[in-house]
């Protein structure tokens, strides 16, 4: 276990190498910084005093492996607008973010796993019809969609909820509600997917042959088993936390790193921009590892340390 | 009265009949045979009788262990069967062990619910039942998963898990179909032995023949969802009086005499929702004459103990034993 929690950790560390290489080589090839941030027809003298200034004079290995220590260090440069440290701009946005994130992640297991598991259990009654039909609307209409529904109905309509801002946790619910619908029909449908698989294998019949019960057939046989493709998916929910909420922060006004990456593209603020490709790519890469984590508690298969116990 | 009593057992999916109409009994300590060609409703007739067939198919006749019926019996009369008095391995080991628990476990399942046996004593019993079937260093490989074990010991556990119920027949589905063949009598060797040592009755379900016959006593070959031959293994080689039967010998390289060509039968098993009229191996079968495609044929006696489901077959006289007179009166009265 340990060397497998090794192997993965070193997976992670050269993702994130690769990543920050990957936006190092972007930033390089999208332009001569030096031009784009002085303008066309700043006069020579100043590109080159800007250029030595930010040590892109420097033969092109220096730079990369002082964006690194940059980066390592948590220096991530200025941001354009306001001249504020980027990273001090993009981590005080982040707890507006989790307050929708989180909420919503914890709607989809709650809603999304039990209703894909009683999906599969019956299937083609029907309450597994309605469960598919609900999760084949969540995944096909789009988020910004069913947010300005949800705002029709519940604060044009009926008047009973905000439609923008962040003055109180009732603003929370209808961006919450929207995100963790999506997530809640996606995961139904995977999980229930998952389960029909599982339920079908040989081990099942296995278990009921022994004598089990059902229940204990289904808790003790299927779920474990169930649980292996659909911790992918949570996997991909998590790495989303941060940066999943691009579209429905915007619609919502809602003050989270979404919208703030949509308001810096916009602005073509490329120190904040960075920062939040840097930061999303963080989270993911540390939500593999979670994923490749549980991997190995659930499947014992995963663990690579093929004992030599065959004859 | 039998320990197993199937009888008139069929079952459909949807439109598609999968068993038509199985008659068979189990004696107590008996090993039977069952042959016949993949889906010709060998496992079938298992899993119904022991209600694990989805719920999607359609089950009718007489299931009776003890004289209890035990087909649609509720889930309280059922679970105690299933692995307690009835147990069942199957064909693919690996993938009828549960990948995420360790064998240990799996197996001790089996002993708290049959036994009421759990923790130490429950991990003694496996262990002791680990040595039972053979698996080496039964204390150590208590903790291994299914995945660290090669397919015949995979097999073995699920025989110790069989075993832990200490049922009084054990359903063996084809359990060396997946093995090497080295390994294959060794499994068999196994079952063999275990019968012998704990009396239980074994009913073994095989597409060969000559795997059947070395290791039951009476053979029941099946063909398109029935039984068409059933006999003492000596008398199903001796007298095969089922073409199809026949043909299964056919298939079967001698051991000894001259080599010959094998026969292999003609033509495939007819489409369970497109059954042929009249005798169902009738298209396939090199002595049908007209008759055979009219009249679907019943199983009926020709000795004592060996009965065909054949227009054509005739009652012989076995040595010391009389041509079977009610075996021939029964059959012209059945015939007409």
């Amino acid at each position: 276990m340990l060397h497998y929690l090794l192997s993965r950790l070193l997976r992670a560390a050269v993702s994130i190498i690769m990543v920050v290489t990957f936006v190092f080589v972007v930033l390089r090839m999208s332009g001569d910084p030096a031009m784009v941030i002085m303008g066309a027809d700043a006069p020579p003298e100043a590109i080159d005093a800007f250029r030595k200034a930010w040590g892109l004079d420097q033969p092109l290995w220096i730079q990369y492996f002082s964006f690194f220590e940059a980066i390592f260090s948590g220096e991530l440069g200025r941001s354009m607008r306001d001249g504020r440290d980027v990273l001090s701009v993009v981590l005080e946005r982040v707890p507006s973010t989790l307050a929708l994130t989180v909420p919503a992640f914890l709607v989809n297991l709650v809603v999304g796993v039990p209703a894909g598991v009683y999906a599969a259990l019956h299937r083609n009654s029907l309450i597994d019809r309605c469960v598919m039909v609900m999760a084949v609307t969540g995944f096909a209409v789009p988020s910004f969609i069913l947010a300005m529904l949800l705002v029709l109905i519940f604060s044009v309509n009926l008047g009973w909820l905000p439609s923008a801002g962040q003055d109180s946790w009732l603003n929370a619910i209808l961006p919450i509600a929207t995100m963790g619908f999506g997530g809640a029909a996606l995961l139904a449908r995977f999980t229930r997917s998952a389960m029909l698989e599982v339920l079908g294998q040989p081990y099942i019949r296995t278990a009921s042959a022994k004598g089990l019960p059902w229940s204990a057939v289904v808790w003790r046989h299927a779920l474990q088993n169930a649980a292996i493709p659909t911790i992918t998916i949570i996997g991909f929910m998590l790495g989303g936390l941060v940066a999943g909420a691009v579209v429905v922060e915007s619609v919502f006004s809602w003050p989270g790193v979404g919208r703030l990456l949509v308001i810096s593209v916009a602005n073509r603020d490329l120190g904040v921009v960075q920062a939040i490709v840097l930061m999303i790519a963080i989270t993911m890469v540390a939500a593999n590892m979670i994923v490749d984590v549980l991997y190995g508690l659930v499947d014992p298969r995963m663990h690579g340390q093929a004992r030599p116990a065959r004859r | 009265m039998a320990f197993v009593e199937i009888q008139n057992l069929s079952v459909a999916f949807g439109r598609s009949p999968a068993l038509r109409g199985i008659n068979l009994a189990v004696e107590r300590g008996e090993a039977v045979g069952l042959v016949g060609e993949s889906g010709c409703g060998k496992s079938i007739t298992w899993l119904a009788a022991l209600g694990l067939l989805p719920s999607l198919a359609t089950v009718r006749g007489s299931v009776r262990i003890d004289g209890t019926e035990i087909l649609g019996a509720p889930k309280a009369r059922l679970e105690p069967v299933r692995g307690g008095r009835i147990a069942m391995i199957f064909q693919d080991p690996a993938a009828s062990l549960n990948p995420v628990h360790r064998i240990g476990r799996q197996i001790g399942e089996a002993l708290g619910l049959h036994r009421g046996m759990t923790g130490e004593r429950a991990k003694a019993e496996v262990i002791r039942l680990m040595d039972q079937v053979g698996i080496p260093d039964a204390k150590n490989r208590i903790n291994a998963y299914p995945h660290e074990l090669s397919g015949g010991q995979n097999q073995r556990v699920m025989i110790a898990m069989a075993l832990a119920g200490q049922p009084e027949l054990l359903v063996a589905d084809e359990p060396t179909t997946a093995l090497d063949v080295t390994i294959q009598a060794q499994i068999l060797d196994l079952l063999t032995t275990l019968r012998r040592d704990t009396g239980m009755a074994l009913v073994l379900i095989s597409h060969d023949l000559g795997v059947v016959s070395e290791t039951c006593s009476r053979i029941a070959v099946m063909y398109a969802g029935r039984i068409v031959e059933e006999a003492p293994s000596g008398q199903i080689f001796t007298h095969p009086n089922h073409p199809y039967t026949r043909g299964l010998m056919g298939a079967l390289p001698p051991l000894s005499g001259a080599r010959h060509r094998l026969v292999a039968i003609p033509g495939s098993v007819p489409e369970a929702a497109q059954m042929p009229q009249g005798c169902a191996f009738a298209p396939r079968c090199s002595a049908a004459t007209g008759r055979c495609t009219e009249v679907d044929p019943v199983p009926l006696p020709l000795t004592q103990d060996h009965s065909a489901a054949c227009i054509h077959a005739r009652p012989y006289a076995q040595a010391g034993q009389p041509l079977h007179h009610h075996a021939a009166t029964t059959r012209e009265r059945a015939m007409q």
